[in-house]
């Protein structure tokens, strides 16, 4: 191996599981969740300046997108009384509007209430249903049935069932700041920001946490997934909470807001996929959904205005990259893409995930195959993008310590301010966005993806993309000699980006040129019924799938390496 | 923790005695208490006993002091005021003392090249726009303060020291930074706006003194009032098609800092962007006219930056250029009125 890759045994941070955050929360889930209910009612009347007529609109319109999604995209997992939930609300509105025709105060108590019912129900259904015993379980599982599977399929020979050769650490490779992270986690909350590539990741992810000793974080899990039974059970083990995209009315939004907030505030880790949806393009996030990390903001502010300004009330922004040879949805992510942005085909909605069935083939052929998969941590920032080191501090370009309080402070006094936060959400993205873009690791299969797109674009300077995704397989071969070459000019110039710190580089990269090929060749996308790039017979390139050709290369998007060419 | 007490009994800091500075620092001490920063000791005591900066009156509730730390530690809201040849200077004298919780609001218009340690502005003919920062990003690059904010419009000093009416806009991403200002400015004579588009009312304060230039050529020609009436429409569009290639809006441009600021300007044949521009038609070249004047227009310095930005833009912007190669080119300014005479505008507005 060309470089010690962090494969040791961490003891848990926390070892009783009863001191765990998550634990707590689980334990006091009843009256959380009442008490998200009603913090989100306060900030909805608070938004909407407590006006009974504003406040019957937003129910009125709420009440027709429910009932508009109850008829158009019912799902598995959603409730059987929906229909009534839905149905009494409206009644209830009717009778306000006829009953209460007089006094203002006495409609608004009126709306109120309705609205009370709403923020209930939310919160109740976004609430994890974590218990410690399925988490103990389900991470001896997927440890236990992964390494089995892995030494079955790499020891030949009898008995290599049980053998210990091989655990999951081999094919699963951490890099960056781990000790960083376990030393925060124990002394603040951390709230880790990984990119976002495939559904596998939430899972993943959850494994890495688990093999760093840290507990369990929670994060918002489509609830889509949760129509998986196989997958409904591991996101409720790992303490996700559920989000419903299908619901873009304000009041479930502020309800998953303040679940949010609230969360951090209790001193839950927390998870988000700051992309808001998987890339589908396979380019690294660069424009992130704002609205859970502006929780993380107003979680840190709060804590800052009750008094908790040590590091125990001090939130950690920690960005991670999941980076992949090989994503199992890509050839399905790049057609929505395509499809978006070409807008000569409908929009379709690809679910690669769709059956249990699926998943277990890919695990199966992922662990018997190989596919390494490589998770940098990054370094910790504070809310305010500033890095923070091993104690916790804030330190500002120049090394000197900052008091991250003093960002959300006027007149001496911690302040409130909707505005400010808004700004500084905007500004903790374009952070993140550039933290992803250093510790992003530059793989082999990236490499020769990204090569071989921009040399045949360069050959056809004059088709745009979807002339070139068109073009026919003859017009896509491209001379070894001439690809190894620049390669070779394109992993220099990476080098000179690792070097400047902008970019990291895995250490297969050490290689000589021809083996690095080879390797990148023999990886990339490899599961693929149609390979987006291969050898043909005369030892010159092609590929199989242009599309899917794009989607790899675009990961080293973003480091201007297009000008190479 | 320095900031124990509440705003009214904090003085409000300015950074500057320039004339516009202290045209700022009496009209803040109307209604509250007054720091001035300033570098000469001299001064600073000038101020202290008798009430005047370099024969420029002071309302005498204004304290003066010569240290950074000082002015940091007893303000909570601070206005730099200082010209920009000095600004990045200042601003990293001042970044060891600011911290996060400071509002600072500038009035400087000028711009500020990124160069690496072997590159000079002389010598590079390009520039991207990451290499170019408005006093804004100069402040967020060199110091811990993030609510900042700029004052710019038409506000010739002598006549806000004479009270006569005027108006200004601030600008800032922070809603609460434009209403600190507006509380603190505010007066019966001067009218404070807002705008939220920080780089577009910095931009067009700086942009506007490419037009002013030109407009004291026009008067140096002996050109009539025609002429400057097409000279601010074109100037407006010009600076439009800037601001928005730089990232601001081209409705700043419409705003107080721009078409308000550069009515004015090129109206005041005092001001030295004028005088230059008049000085280039009389026949007088470049270096004679610095040589002769104290401090550099700024002007001169935003048509050199703005003409590499053109370079890597690919957009074009006539009346820059065409000055550019009067002021460092040769070219006399009588072809460049000619050139400008000839050039397609075929559409009058394209930018609204």
């Amino acid at each position: 191996m060309e470089e010690n890759y962090i494969k040791h045994q961490y003891a848990p941070i926390l070892p009783e599981k009863d001191e765990w955050p998550v634990v707590k929360l689980a334990r006091e889930r009843k009256d959380f969740v009442k008490k998200v209910a009603q913090l989100a009612e306060m900030r909805i009347l608070d938004l909407i300046g407590k006006n009974p007529e504003i406040l019957k609109e937003e129910l009125e319109t709420t009440l027709y997108r429910e009932k508009l999604r109850i008829k158009q995209n019912p799902w598995d997992v959603d409730p059987d009384d929906e229909g009534l939930f839905w149905g009494e609300v409206k009644s209830n509105l009717l009778q306000i509007h006829t009953e209460f025709s007089g006094s203002k105060a006495k409609k608004l108590e009126a709306y109120q209430a309705v609205l009370r019912k709403i923020t209930a129900r939310y919160s109740e259904e976004i609430a994890s249903n974590f218990k410690a015993s399925h988490y103990k379980f389900t991470r001896r599982v997927v440890t236990y049935g992964f390494s089995r599977l892995l030494n079955a399929a790499r020891v030949k020979g009898f008995g290599s069932l049980f053998s210990n050769q091989y655990t999951l650490q081999d094919k699963i490779q951490i890099t960056g700041q781990t000790a960083q992270l376990r030393e925060l986690a124990r002394k603040g909350t951390v709230v880790m920001v990984p990119t976002h590539f495939s559904n596998l990741d939430s899972i993943l992810i959850g494994w890495i946490i688990s093999v760093l000793g840290m507990p369990p974080f929670i994060y918002g899990a489509g609830l889509n997934l949760f129509n998986i039974s196989i997958f409904a059970y591991f996101m409720n083990a790992l303490g996700a909470y559920k989000v419903d995209r299908r619901k873009k009315n304000m009041m479930y939004l502020e309800t998953l807001k303040t679940y949010s907030k609230e969360a951090i505030q209790f001193g839950c880790h927390s998870l988000f996929f700051p992309g808001g949806t998987r890339s589908r393009s396979g380019i690294i996030e660069s424009k992130l959904k704002l609205g859970l990390l502006s929780t993380a903001i107003e979680a840190q502010r709060a804590n800052f205005q009750n008094g908790n300004s040590d590091v125990s009330g001090k939130i950690f922004i920690v960005p991670v990259t999941i980076n992949y040879h090989f994503v199992l949805e890509a050839p399905g992510l790049i057609q929505d893409y395509l499809s978006m942005t070409g807008q000569e085909r409908y929009y379709k909605e690809n679910d690669e995930f769709s059956t249990s069935y699926k998943i277990s083939k890919f695990l199966f052929k992922f662990f018997t195959k190989g596919s390494d998969i490589s998770v940098s941590i990054g370094r910790a920032m504070d809310v305010m993008g500033n890095y923070v080191d091993e104690e916790g501090k804030s330190l500002d370009k120049w090394g000197r310590v900052v008091d991250t309080q003093e960002y959300f402070m006027s007149n001496g006094k911690v302040t409130v301010d909707a505005q400010r936060e808004e700004e500084y959400t905007q500004m903790l993205g374009k952070r993140i966005v550039e933290e992803f873009h250093k510790i992003n690791r530059v793989f082999s299969s990236h490499l020769v993806a990204f090569v071989a797109f921009e040399l045949i674009q360069s050959k056809n300077a004059k088709l745009d993309l979807f002339d070139l995704i068109r073009l026919p397989q003859e017009d896509l071969v491209l001379n070894y000699e001439e690809f190894k070459a620049a390669c070779q000019r394109t992993l220099n110039q990476i080098f000179e980006l690792k070097a400047h710190g902008k970019i990291d580089a895995a250490p297969h990269l050490n290689r000589s040129m021809d083996e690095i090929i080879t390797h990148g060749l023999d990886n990339v996308g490899m599961y693929h019924a149609k390979r987006p790039l291969i050898k043909d017979k005369s030892g010159n390139l092609t590929t199989e799938d242009m599309s899917l050709l794009y989607f790899y290369h675009n990961r080293l998007h973003g480091y201007g390496l297009e000008k190479l060419f | 923790m320095a900031l124990k007490n509440s705003s009214k009994s904090q003085p409000i800091g300015v950074v500057g005695v320039g004339s516009f500075g202290t045209a700022i620092a009496n009209m803040l001490a109307e209604k509250n208490e007054v720091m001035v920063y300033a570098r000469k000791q001299e001064v600073v005591e000038e101020i202290n006993t008798q009430h005047s900066a370099s024969g420029k009156i002071l309302n005498p509730k204004i304290r003066a002091t010569f240290s950074p730390e000082e002015l940091c530690n007893s303000c909570g809201v601070l206005f730099f005021m200082i010209p920009s040849a000095a600004f990045l200077e200042v601003t990293r004298t001042f970044g060891p003392f600011l911290h996060p919780y400071h509002l600072v609001i500038h009035g400087t218009k000028g711009l500020a090249v990124q160069l690496g340690e072997e590159e000079h502005l002389d010598s590079l003919k390009k520039l991207r726009r990451n290499q170019i920062l408005t006093m804004s990003e100069v402040i967020v690059k060199e110091t811990l303060a993030v609510r900042v904010g700029c004052l710019a419009g038409p506000n010739i000093s002598t006549e806000l020291s004479d009270g006569q009416p005027a108006a200004t806009v601030i600008a800032s991403k922070y809603n609460e930074v434009i209403q600190e200002g507006q509380r603190l400015l505010r007066s019966e004579k001067f009218q404070v706006y807002g705008n939220a588009d920080i780089i577009g009312v910095e931009l067009s304060g700086v942009l506007k003194n490419i037009i002013a230039i030109a407009a004291g050529a026009f008067a140096g020609l002996g050109l009539g009032e025609n002429a400057k009436g097409l000279l601010i429409s074109r100037g407006i569009v010009e600076m439009a098609h800037l601001s928005k290639a730089l990232g601001g809006t081209a409705s700043s441009v419409m705003g107080l800092a721009g078409i308000g600021d550069l009515v004015t300007t090129c109206n005041s044949p005092d001001s030295r962007n004028f005088t230059i521009g008049f000085r280039l038609a009389k026949g007088e070249s470049l270096s004679q006219i610095m040589a002769s004047m104290e401090e550099v227009a700024e002007g001169v310095n935003t048509i050199r930056i703005v003409d590499a930005f053109l370079k890597t833009a690919g957009i074009r912007a006539p009346i820059t250029e065409n000055l550019h190669r009067v002021l460092f080119e040769d070219l006399s300014i009588e072809e460049a009125l000619q050139f400008l005479m000839k050039y397609p505008f075929s559409v009058d507005v394209d930018f609204v």
